[in-house]
């Protein structure tokens, strides 16, 4: 509980709490808080590309749906992508990193060329390929994101290890009988967490961009679900006479990419001078 | 009676943080005469760094608040802000500093060589102060009359310091020498712009215990040669005894005693100064701590500050005791003076000493 | 038991030193070739100043450093090169004390976790049992229960260094290596330190090897003393012998560099001069040979040996070609 006391202390980071900790609420009670739920679906072609109104806050999209609705809908997705495109790259890159970054000497070193072997890997021209192969859908989007972003975690992960590594307290440990598996778990990983958790963090946002672009390029999950991303392609045509059909997505990403930033800036400000203040 | 070459009378400052103000010096006095090698003895927290870095007037000006005293060298106050170009000519020049960490002292991307003629170049003494410059200080050049004279000084002091192979030293960057070369550099360094007085912090602290031998041999021989006064800060009580001529102790920010180096070790009057020596492991294992902490300087006791850990304390002691002369020119800030040191069971002599 | 409790022989360590594309272009011997003995109870000063290796030595012992040549035998098992998980049930009786007990915790770990860490290695207990075992040591090195909610760095130095031990005491060792315990500290606090490792000693019948640059703090404490100079052990001997009569030259200069209050001043004539050569490239013969006062022929061409010269007593011994016969320089 004095986390959340330590959190919202700082401004930065309590915004961009509120931010997050709305588009989640948003998600969770996305069919309370649509004014036209059944949008999501339905269309109503006599209602196309209404202007924003009392009845329809963002106004209607080609096919007559209500666009706030949708977007609410949509932070569903967007949510989803993001977490497990991000959870997966954290799971795989997290340990690796930490391997590589323990050992060091051979296992460090094939292990982080290995990563620099998925770095250079074109996001988009991969995901892509995938499409291509695959066929459009958000299995594949998240599919795209997980194998060419793990290596930003395990490049982290394994700058931070290996300073950590030389540190008394991870030699004493050692000294007291402590397996390598544990002083891995156990030492290291809680000392290097606030590292992690913050580029988790505005990982989250950079992953949401770049799932808008993939969703943008047609790449996404097919119509008519309402990822943000396809909403902005869609509107591409009715630009800029229907300005609302592309600024309404463009808003929601902008202010959600927003949120994660500043909650990762806030928690950098406060995770690690929380320990520097308080020790000698 | 000539006047001191340094006057601290009855400083009291301290720093403001976000914890509050910290009372970190407490009525400091002390004097170092013209050539004399002076001890400024005391523990961590003590108050002795940061009393050397008030005579460099190098403390921190955000967070300083002087609440009253002056450290006057030869009449300018190092502590008075009014005096900053002074202070700024005096620091470096006739004022210089052996810091602790040789290790840490050079700035590791230049050459030894330049970094003492970029100390030549403003601090040599043959500089002349008084020529008016209007180019700016970045852009200044260091004058070709001066090279070759300062130069030789330079290889001179080397050799004094007994560094061998001046020239090739020169050459080579500080981390291609040894910890003991750099602190004989420090000393070179300190000499050249031939100063009225060094101040020493811990210059010996982090150096093997022969070379840490050498050092203070050499430093106490060519501040004799050459008349310089040395303020030594240090916790070493050996090293203070090997080359001081007169010692201070500190406790907690306040000076408790006085006194030239025979008597301060044979007949020390002050509580802390007895413990202090008893604490020093005796030929037989026998020494013994001081129960205790220091005052938090937050909220530091009145009067004494040793007297919450101090046996002899009374409700006196509740307000600063003035100096008092226990023995000639040996003076001690305490209301129960230890004078009967084998009464007391205190017997300060025979420590250290092989048979 | 009868026997020492820990014998060192021919412990060596080299480290390698690396140039371009990482060919080895020479070595350091950080350790060669050192040998002796711990008794059951004694309390055994290694004495020397950087780069003697007796850091080296200590982390060799306890496993975290592989020796390259060399045996450690403990409790009549040889477990150099073991590291300290492989040898797991027999080092738990050969501990390791930090010289700089804070940086041994981890900051983000409670005390009363790091405390209890050796029994979950090393035990299979209950939590209760933890607790009660983490409870007594607390008592015995005089900490209050209730640090053990706090972390390390809300402690003082001084608490940190308790904590450091009682982790250390944990797993009731027979034998601890205590690395410069006094490096860096007042000299009153020293003395509560030095207090504090004799009662542990006497509470726990420990055996202690001391390692120290402070040569009064090593006099005060040890029964016996080893002085070690670039690898290798020159003198060794009961503590009062080696300061009355030192035999070899480099501990004559130790002692006459520890400034004698109230006596004569030490640095006004102090003989040793330069320092010591680069370890990477050590002469052949003595080692000692660019410094010594009494420097011949026979220093230049061999390496001596450590052993009992002359009439001195059997138990001390010393590496040089003319020990108990060589005196310090008089001063002019």
């Amino acid at each position: 509980m004095s986390a959340f006391k330590v959190l919202f202390g700082d401004r930065a980071a309590a915004i961009g709490a509120f931010l997050i900790i709305s588009l989640v609420l948003v998600a969770i009670f996305a069919p309370a808080l649509a004014t036209h739920p059944a949008d999501v679906a339905e269309f109503h072609l006599d209602k196309r590309l209404q202007a924003p109104s009392m009845e329809h806050w963002f106004g209607t999209d080609r096919m007559g749906s209500d666009i706030f609705s949708r977007i609410l809908f949509g932070a569903r997705i967007t949510i989803t992508i993001a977490v497990i495109a991000v959870g997966a790259s954290v799971v795989i890159g997290v340990p690796i990193g930490l391997v590589a970054g323990y050992y060091g000497k051979w296992i460090g070193g094939a292990m982080m060329r290995t990563s620099d072997v998925f770095l250079a890997v074109p996001q988009i021209v991969l995901a892509i390929a995938i499409a291509q192969t695959l066929g459009p859908s958000v299995e594949n989007v998240i599919l795209a994101l997980s194998v060419t972003y793990w290596p930003f975690w395990a490049r982290l992960v394994y700058a931070e290890t290996r300073a950590l590594k030389p540190q008394i307290f991870i030699e004493a440990a050692l000294a007291l009988g402590a397996s390598d598996l544990r002083v891995m778990v156990m030492h290291i990983l809680p000392n290097i967490a606030s590292a992690i958790i913050v580029r988790t963090s505005i990982g989250m946002g950079v992953t949401i961009l770049t799932a808008a672009a993939l969703g943008f390029l047609g790449l996404g999950a097919p119509a008519p679900t309402p990822e943000w991303g396809r909403m902005i392609s869609e509107a591409r045509e009715f630009l800029p006479a229907a300005w609302w059909y592309a600024a309404a997505p463009g808003l929601a990403i902008f202010v959600v990419v927003m949120g994660f930033n500043l909650l990762g800036d806030g928690l950098r400000d406060i995770l690690d001078p929380k320990i520097r203040r308080g020790s000698k | 009676m000539t006047e001191p070459l340094l006057d601290v009378s009855n400083v009291s400052l301290g720093f403001r943080g976000e914890n509050g103000f910290a009372h970190i010096l407490d009525g400091v006095s002390l004097t170092v005469k013209s050539g004399e090698i002076m001890g400024l003895v005391g523990e961590s927290g003590c108050g002795k760094t940061t009393l050397a870095r008030s005579v460099l007037g190098v403390l921190p000006r955000n967070s300083l608040e002087v609440m009253g005293g002056a450290v006057r060298f030869q009449n300018t106050d190092m502590l008075d802000p009014a005096y900053a170009d002074l202070q700024q000519r005096i620091r470096g020049s006739r004022i210089t500093f052996v810091p602790q960490d040789p290790f840490t002292s050079f700035n590791p991307v230049f050459t030894i060589g330049e970094q003492i003629d970029d100390l030549m170049k403003w601090k040599s003494p043959r500089r002349d102060w008084n020529a008016v410059s209007s180019t700016p200080t970045l852009l200044q050049r260091y004058p070709r009359s001066r090279r070759a004279i300062d130069r030789e000084a330079v290889i001179a002091m080397l050799n004094s310091v007994q560094l061998p192979q001046p020239e090739r030293l020169l050459q080579k960057y500080p981390h291609e020498v040894s910890g003991g070369q750099r602190q004989r550099l420090m000393i070179a360094m300190a000499l050249l712009p031939e100063p009225e007085l060094i101040i020493a912090d811990e210059p010996t602290t982090a150096l093997d215990v022969t070379i840490q031998a050498q050092i203070l041999g050499l430093l106490r021989r060519l501040a004799n040669e050459r008349g310089v006064a040395v303020l030594l800060a240090t916790h070493d009580l050996g090293a203070a005894y090997e080359i001081c001529d007169r010692i201070t102790v500190m406790y907690a920010g306040q000076d408790v005693e006085t006194a030239p180096v025979a008597s301060f070790f044979n007949v020390p009057a002050h509580p802390y100064t007895n413990k202090l020596l008893a604490s020093v492991p005796g030929l037989k294992g026998e020494m013994s701590g001081i129960p205790g902490d220091l005052p938090n300087f937050y909220s530091p006791p009145p009067g004494c500050r040793f007297a919450p850990r101090c046996e002899r304390a009374q409700l006196a002691c509740e307000v600063r005791p003035a100096q008092t002369e226990t023995a000639a020119d040996h003076m001690v800030c305490c209301f129960h003076p230890v004078v009967d040191h084998a009464a007391a069971g205190l017997v300060p002599s025979g420590k250290g000493q092989t048979s | 038991m009868t026997g020492p409790i820990l014998s060192v022989r021919d412990l060596t360590c080299r480290f390698p030193i690396r140039g371009a594309f990482g060919r080895e272009i020479g070595q350091i011997r950080a350790l060669d070739g050192v040998s002796f003995d711990l008794a059951q109870g004694e309390i055994l000063g290694l004495v020397g100043e950087s780069g003697c290796g007796k850091s080296t030595l200590g982390k060799a012992i306890i496993g975290i450093q592989k020796p390259n040549e060399g045996q450690v035998v403990f409790e009549g098992r040889d477990i150099a090169g073991k590291s300290p998980r492989e040898a797991k049930e027999q080092r738990s009786r050969l501990q390791y004390a930090y010289q700089d007990p804070g940086a041994s915790l981890d900051p983000r770990w409670r005390i009363a976790r790091s405390l209890e860490e050796p029994l979950i290695i090393h035990a299979s207990l209950s939590a209760r049992e933890r607790s009660r075992k983490v409870a007594d040591i607390l008592d015995a090195v005089g900490l209050p229960a209730s640090h053990l909610q706090l972390y390390p760095h809300e402690l003082s130095g001084g608490q940190q260094r308790r904590v450091g031990l009682a982790r250390i005491l944990m797993l009731k060792p027979k034998v601890v290596i205590l690395d410069e315990p006094t490096a860096g500290l007042d000299v009153s606090v020293q003395a509560t330190v030095l207090t504090l490792f004799r009662d542990l000693q006497k509470k726990f019948h420990l055996t202690y090897t001391f390692i120290s640059h402070d040569l009064s703090v090593v006099r005060a404490m040890c029964n016996r003393v080893a002085v070690m100079y670039l690898g290798r052990i020159v003198e060794i001997g009961v503590t009062e012998d080696i300061f009355a009569a030192p035999q070899h030259p480099y501990t004559q200069s130790l002692l006459a560099a520890i400034p004698q209050i109230n006596g004569p001043r030490v640095t006004e004539n102090f003989w040793l001069k330069g320092e010591p050569p680069d370890a990477s490239n050590l002469p052949k013969g003595c080692r000692f040979q660019g410094r010594c006062p009494h420097v011949a022929e026979i220093c230049r061409a061999q390496d001596p040996v450590l052993a009992v010269h002359g009439e001195a007593i059997a138990s001390h011994e010393s590496a040089c070609h003319f020990a108990g016969t060589v005196t310090p320089p008089v001063p002019k």
